[in-house]
């Protein structure tokens, strides 16, 4: 199992699940970063190279602004992320998993100085390693956390046209409303884009417990993403559940059940593919 | 009810929620595209909440509470991350704030100030009878360095410099100077030590060296080259180093908090001087670029200037800020950051009217 999420609580009772980053995202938007800083010098340098004097000092307070500014700035307006951070889909939050303060981003990145020592990031490293949440001494000390972002734009719910009625609510008895249930066959609903008739195939060999329907939920909603020779892989390690069914039949049935389990008419497999992405 | 109902039934609401939240973080959607009133959030967000923790329990697929999660995280940071940055602006900082946690924190002024300016004092003066001591603390090459420097036959003050060169020198002491500040500020995390050490160490050298010019009578074009910045210069390291003094402090004597709590804590203080401390020094290297350095003015108006300087700030430190202010929290009309403001007021602000008060 995967250990890096860390869990916050919110005041609604909800909680919420934040991917920590590990020590090798971080080191590469670090990189990209300074990788970002160093174009500028050059071109600052040589922008600058004509004025001597005057030109040398501008650039001294330059190099001070990027040493500095960049990381605070960035994090404070550009959503907690640095360019590097961005490159890498990464932003610092505070550990309540709020949008990071001034007083936060300042503290970290001013004891970045500490974090450096002894040399390269030292005892940041020794510290990321130390704790669960992969945390350098400033993070630890400002309060603050380098997640993944989840972002809303790939993973949300579509833009829905309003409509002053919206959508038509579903028109039959309430299903069981306990829900987790495996619903019996041919439960007949609609809603406004579709008549659902959900003719559905044969039950699985035994019930479900949850953590089982959830994984095979799960199957179907990844499959698009893996090749059909892993699909089916990974299909046959299920096999009570096949019918003694193998390979691309394996991945088919399962998809099958999936859609059973959620209550989807088998139809509509194609297009949830397209869903997931 | 199965997850294509449930997504059939809230998806309009989603819909409107997810409006809302692209309006108000990208800006460019316009309000009536918004879908509903901030007034309306609060509701709205506890419905996606219990949304999220219906799918949860009924073990709907991942997208989908992947998707209410994403929905109630970015609504959480947008309630609960409001009011965040909100400390009463630049004005306020420097009326009131900055030198109220000054005095609010006079332990550890004076434990900087001792470190710093103690050292400084003693050597100048220890030097006027033992002159030889300095070479137990600086290189010969060093003071040569430094001899060059403020050797009253330079045409100008300071490194030998043209005229050309005041601004490279500003520059320097922007990016000198202030990361100095900084290192001080730093080195407090090592149970303030690194802080003390920095303290100590640049009251030592800086000790010296004024001791050794001035034994050498090198008085006009030392002393009145440094009068000028001197007081916002070194006011401001050794507030640095004040600020990380607080660190280490609430890494030795955490009282009742964990140690690492007690650090978080003392940050929101300790970066409100670091503020304060690196404008000072920012402001000093104006001072010391192009004025300290200037033969214009004679060396009576520098010292002068130098003086006034040091009343001003200590004046700055002890008086300013002490009337309360009506304005305890500044009022709020964006939407959205209205709602949090109610719930969480400016914390560090009202704690620190009481201790100004008590």
């Amino acid at each position: 199992m995967l250990d890096t999420p860390r869990v916050i609580t919110t005041p609604e009772g909800i909680d919420l699940t934040l991917n920590i980053a590990g020590v090798v995202t971080r080191a590469r938007a670090w990189a990209i970063d300074a990788l970002i800083r160093i174009v500028f010098y050059v071109i600052m340098a040589s922008a600058l190279a004509g004025f001597g004097r005057f030109g040398m000092g501008f650039f001294l307070v330059f190099l001070f602004l990027m040493e500095w500014a960049y990381p605070v700035l960035f994090e404070i307006y550009w959503h907690g992320a640095t360019p590097g951070k961005r490159a890498c889909n990464l932003c610092v939050l505070h550990d309540d998993g709020t949008p990071v303060s001034w007083r936060a981003s300042v503290t970290r990145n001013t004891l970045r100085a500490v974090d450096f020592l002894p040399f390269m990031y030292g005892f940041g490293l020794i510290s990321c390693l130390l704790n669960r949440e992969f945390k350098r001494l400033g993070d630890l000390a400002a309060g603050t956390v380098v997640v993944y972002v989840e972002s809303r734009r790939t993973n949300t719910v579509k833009r829905v046209t309003v409509k002053p009625n919206g959508l038509a609510m579903p028109n039959m008895n309430e299903p069981g409303s306990s829900t987790v249930a495996i619903l019996p066959a041919h439960a007949t609903f609609t809603s406004a884009n579709s008549t659902l008739q959900a003719p559905l195939i044969d039950p699985p060999p035994a019930t479900l417990t949850l953590d089982e329907q959830h994984a095979v939920i799960n199957y179907a909603e990844r499959r698009p993403r893996w090749s059909d020779a892993r699909a089916a892989e990974l299909a046959n390690h299920a096999s009570a559940l096949l019918a003694g069914k193998r390979d691309q039949d394996a991945v088919a049935r399962l998809i099958h059940l999936a859609r059973k389990i959620t209550g989807q008419p088998a139809s509509q497999v194609t297009s949830m593919k397209k869903d997931t992405r | 009810m199965q997850q294509e109902q449930f997504e059939a039934r809230h998806a309009q609401a989603w819909a409107e929620f997810d409006n809302w939240l692209n309006a108000q973080s990208g800006g460019r959607a316009s309000a009536d595209d918004a879908g509903f009133e901030a007034s309306e959030l609060a509701p709205r967000y506890r419905q996606v909440a219990r949304h999220l923790a219906l799918a949860r329990d009924r073990q709907y697929g991942s997208l989908l509470v992947n998707r209410l999660e994403t929905l109630v995280l970015a609504a959480h940071q947008r309630l609960y991350g409001a009011g965040h940055n909100q400390r009463g602006g630049v004005a306020r900082f420097v009326s009131h704030t900055f030198p109220r946690l000054v005095r609010a924190h006079l332990p550890s002024v004076m434990v900087a100030s001792l470190c710093l300016f103690g050292p400084m004092v003693a050597l100048t003066i220890i030097i006027q009878f033992y002159p030889d001591f300095v070479y137990v603390l600086l290189s010969p090459e060093q003071l040569a360095s430094v001899q060059q420097m403020y050797d009253p036959a330079n045409r100008k003050l300071g490194a030998g410099r043209d005229a050309g060169s005041d601004v490279q020198m500003w520059g320097m002491y922007v990016w000198n100077n202030v990361r100095i500040g900084f290192q001080c500020f730093a080195g407090g995390l090592f149970f303030g030590v690194g802080a003390l050490f920095f303290m100590i160490f640049n009251g030592v050298n800086i000790g010296a060296i004024s001791g050794h010019l001035t034994h050498l009578g090198y008085i006009e074009t030392f002393w009145g080259f440094v009068a000028g910045h001197s007081a916002l210069e070194l006011g401001g390291i050794m507030l640095c180093g004040a600020a990380g003094l607080q660190l280490g402090y609430a890494l030795i004597a955490p009282g009742r908090l964990t140690r690492l709590e007690a650090l978080k804590a003392s940050t929101a203080d300790a970066v409100g001087i670091l503020y304060g401390a690196a404008t000072m020094i920012f402001i000093a290297a104006f001072i010391e670029g192009f004025w300290s350095a200037s033969r214009v003015p004679p060396v009576e108006v520098k010292y002068a200037f130098g003086i006034l300087c040091w009343v001003l700030m200590l004046i700055y430190f002890g008086f300013v800020g002490r009337v309360r202010s009506p304005q305890a929290f500044p009022t709020n009309s964006q939407p959205g950051a209205s709602v949090a403001m109610t719930a969480k007021p400016a914390k560090s602000n009202a704690s620190l009217g009481q201790r100004d008060a008590s």
